[in-house]
Order: C-alpha cells, then sequence, then structure tokens
C-alpha cells in the first residue's frame, strides 16, 4: 500500500484536517493551562528568597522558551517552504510568527513586571534580556517585510530568506551579547540559577510551558486557515465552502 | 567580472559625486551632534566616542544601501545583469564591495579626524580605523540582502533599516568594544579577529543569499 505523503500539503485538504484538530488542541490547552496555574497558585510553595513575586515564572518561562523554539520552526517552514515550492510550509510560518512576536513581548512584559520588585529596576541590559529584545526586533522585521510586500508568494520567498538569515545570526548576536555583557556590566544584577527547584514548581513550570505550545498550535492552525481561505478565495472550493456556509 | 562592475558602479559614483558627499557628511553631522546633546565634558565624551561612532557608522552606512540596486533597477539594467550568463553572485559581490568603496571607505579615513573632536588617543584611534575598515565591509555585505529584498517596495527605505538594524549588532558590539578595549588598556586583538571572521563569512554567504533576494524581488 502507497501512501500519499503529500495529501496535506495542499492548502485545501490542510484547511479540513486543520479545522479537525483545532477542538482537539483547544482542549488540550485549556486543561494544561487550568492545571499549570493551579499548581502555580496553590500547589507550588511560597518561594523564601521572593516571595510571591516568583510565580510570574508559570507566564515568563514558557513564554521565553516558546519565542525562541517558534522562531526557529517558523524559519524551518519558511525554509521548506522556499527550498521545495510548497504553499502551505509558507502560510505555516507567516502564521507561527504574530504568536511568536506575541510570546516574546510577553517575555519581555512579564520580565519587567519581575525585575520591578526583585531587581528594583524594570529594565537591565542582561544578555538574556538583550537578546531577547533583538528577537522581538526580528520578528518585527519578518512580519513588516511580509506586509509591505503585495504579492503573496514573492512575500513568502523574501520572509523566508530574512528568516533564514535571521536563524543563521541568532547564535552570533546572542554570543556577542553575552559577551558585551560580561565585558560591561559588573556582577549587579544577574539572572542567578536558584541551586534546586521545588518540585511543584518545576512539574508547574513545565505544564504551562506545555499549554503554551498547545494554545500555539491552536493560534498557528487558526490563523494558517485563515491565510489558506484568503489567498485561495478564487478557487472552487472556498466558493462551494461559501454556499454551503449561507445554506 | 567583479573588477568590471566595480569599475563601472566607481565610474558611476564619480559622475554623481554629491551622493557619496551626503553619506559623509550625515556621518560626520550625526557624530558631532552629541556633544551639544549630552555636553562637552572630555572624559565623558571619551568614553563615548567608540559607540557614537561606530552607530553612526551603522545609520549612514544603511541609509546608502537603497542606492545599492535601485537605479540599476529603474533602468532595467539589472534586469540584464540577471539574464547574463555570468554568476549573479559574482555580480553582487562587486556591487557591496563598490557600495563599500562609495561609502564605507569615507566613513573609515573620516573615522580618525571625529575622533580628535572626541579627545581619543592616538592608539585608539587607530584601532577604530582599523575596526571600521574590517567592520564597514560586513555592513555593505549583510545590507546588500536586505537592499535586494526590499527593492521596489513602497516604503522601503525605512524597512531596510527594520530588517538589518538587529543584523548588525554583532558588528557594533565587537567594533565599539576594540576601541573600548583599548582605551582601557586591555587587548583588542579578539575583538578585531572576530570583526574578520564576520567579514569572512559575510564574503562567502551574504553574496548568495543577496542573489537569491534579488531573483526573487525581480521575478
Amino acid at each position: 500500500m502507497t501512501i500519499n505523503w503529500f495529501k496535506y500539503a495542499s492548502p485545501a485538504s490542510f484547511y479540513f484536517l486543520a479545522g479537525r484538530m483545532i477542538p482537539f488542541f483547544i482542549i488540550a490547552a485549556v486543561i494544561l493551562l487550568i492545571i499549570g496555574l493551579y499548581i502555580g497558585f496553590f500547589v507550588a510553595p511560597t518561594d523564601f528568597q521572593q516571595g510571591e513575586a516568583y510565580r510570574i515564572i508559570f507566564i515568563h518561562v514558557p513564554a521565553a522558551w516558546m519565542s525562541m523554539f517558534l522562531y526557529v520552526v517558523m524559519a524551518f517552514w519558511a525554509g521548506i517552504g522556499l527550498a521545495f515550492n510548497t504553499r502551505l510550509s509558507s502560510m505555516v510560518a507567516s502564521a507561527i510568527a504574530p504568536t511568536g512576536a506575541m510570546f516574546t513581548f510577553l517575555a519581555l512584559w512579564t520580565g519587567a513586571w519581575w525585575g520591578k520588585p526583585m531587581w528594583g529596576t524594570w529594565w537591565v541590559w542582561d544578555a538574556r534580556l538583550t537578546s531577547e529584545l533583538i528577537l522581538f526586533f526580528l520578528y518585527i522585521g519578518f512580519m513588516s517585510l511580509q506586509a509591505a510586500i503585495d504579492d503573496p508568494r514573492r512575500a513568502d520567498k523574501a520572509g523566508a530568506i530574512i528568516a533564514l538569515v535571521g536563524v543563521v545570526n541568532i547564535p552570533i548576536i546572542y554570543f556577542s551579547v553575552q559577551w558585551w555583557n560580561t565585558l560591561h556590566q559588573g556582577a549587579s544584577v544577574s539572572l542567578v540559577q536558584s541551586p534546586k527547584m521545588a518540585t511543584a514548581m518545576l512539574t508547574g513550570m513545565l505544564i504551562m510551558a506545555l499549554a503554551a505550545w498547545m494554545y500555539s498550535i491552536v493560534m498557528v492552525l487558526m490563523r494558517t486557515r485563515m491565510i489558506i481561505l484568503e489567498r485561495e478565495r478564487h478557487t472552487a472550493w472556498v466558493s462551494e465552502l461559501k454556499e454551503g456556509v449561507s445554506k | 567580472m567583479i573588477l568590471w562592475i566595480i569599475k563601472r558602479d566607481l565610474l558611476l559614483a564619480m559622475r554623481r559625486r554629491s551622493d557619496v558627499l551626503t553619506t559623509l557628511f550625515f556621518f560626520i553631522i550625526v557624530v558631532s551632534l552629541f556633544p551639544l546633546g549630552v555636553g562637552p565634558e572630555m572624559n565623558m565624551l571619551r568614553m563615548m566616542a567608540p559607540g557614537v561612532v561606530w552607530v553612526a557608522a551603522l545609520l549612514a552606512s544603511m541609509l546608502a544601501l537603497g542606492r545599492m540596486f535601485s537605479s540599476d533597477y529603474v533602468d532595467g539594467t539589472l534586469e540584464q545583469m540577471l539574464l547574463s550568463p555570468v554568476s549573479l553572485s559574482g555580480l553582487v559581490m562587486g556591487k557591496a564591495l563598490s557600495h563599500w568603496l562609495v561609502t564605507g571607505v569615507p566613513l573609515v579615513l573620516m573615522a580618525p579626524v571625529l575622533g580628535i573632536q572626541y579627545d581619543l588617543p592616538v592608539e585608539a584611534l587607530m584601532v577604530l580605523t582599523l575596526s571600521l575598515l574590517l567592520g564597514t565591509p560586513v555592513l555593505s555585505l549583510v545590507g546588500a540582502i536586505g537592499a535586494a529584498l526590499t527593492l521596489g517596495l513602497r516604503g522601503g527605505g525605512v524597512l531596510v533599516s527594520l530588517l538589518v538594524l538587529p543584523l548588525y549588532i554583532p558588528v557594533l558590539i565587537f567594533g565599539a568594544g576594540a576601541v573600548e578595549a583599548s582605551t582601557a588598556g586591555m587587548g583588542f586583538d579578539a575583538h578585531l579577529s572576530l570583526l574578520g571572521a564576520f567579514l569572512l563569512v559575510s564574503l562567502v554567504f551574504s553574496p548568495w543569499a543577496t542573489a537569491a533576494s534579488l531573483r526573487i524581488s525581480m521575478a
């Protein structure tokens, strides 16, 4: 029996597949979010150094992880789209960008809220904060380049190149920022890893990370469906869909 | 082939000298504005000098990026270049290098003079010039990718800064870092070596990525 691996690479069939998958991921995201928040607020013990304020890590750390992970995933799909000329991969890449940028912003924002009570300042030029900020700029660059190009295929390919150039540059930027930071700054404030983390804290954080993951999948699938509809609006199957809705 | 395109672009630049001069004067003016903004205390200026000169160099070289392909794009030369049997990467390399000769080299030559404004010691002036000499070609090469991607887009000039400036950060860090290390009496070899490494990496990868971007933009 031969399997058609590329069946769902067609936007039309992916549209329906995504539509069937979304409810499951929504349920998973909601359940994980409730469990994660419950552990975060009621089970995890109060940190003896940081008090209650540390609880923002249940949002902050998953957001920071997702922001970096999503950029790589986005560049991966953009690269696939560029190499194999598959329309759907590029659509998925464009769909990932806003979610990734949102998580980057969330990581920066919650970091500032955590920094004020802990460090006494909203912002320090720490290596991690700075590279997260630069990552945010890279997301913005990708999205604004795609937004400026009217032809969607050209936008896909141009975005793919800038995403891939960004991926090559991210390690370079990260290490230069780290080195720059150690050269400039004394040990006034730094993210010192606490020697051990209570199991409940770690569990809560991991569950929240999974929830963020599920949420990203939901958002990306939904946004991909929107992009498919927008780009394929002249095709027969979309007009059939429209008639089906209006009936 | 590369030499031919460099010669052609230099000739074109010499016919329109004002373009070269505006970039240079932009650089001079930006650097001279900072003391007016923060005050004329020499100690502070000496500390700020490497960063100010480098940021101004970044902005000046970025401002000139729009010109790298746009006039060839408008009069159709770029299309002929894409159709020609010679390697597009080679052509792009030639264009990036001539862009550097026209915008980067004047900045390198002017930098020591501006350094004197900030009372930098002689050794720091030399390091500043060397770091700019190694760093500005990287700016032209990396910027070429952005210029190619934004070719013919509305608002291309602002867009190219969004794309390119984050990618310039490592060059800024090590370029300004080299000068700071020398004023602090530390070794600056490592910084310059890293700048050299960036130059080699961008020489290899940038023409290739720029050629791919040009094909996308012209398709």
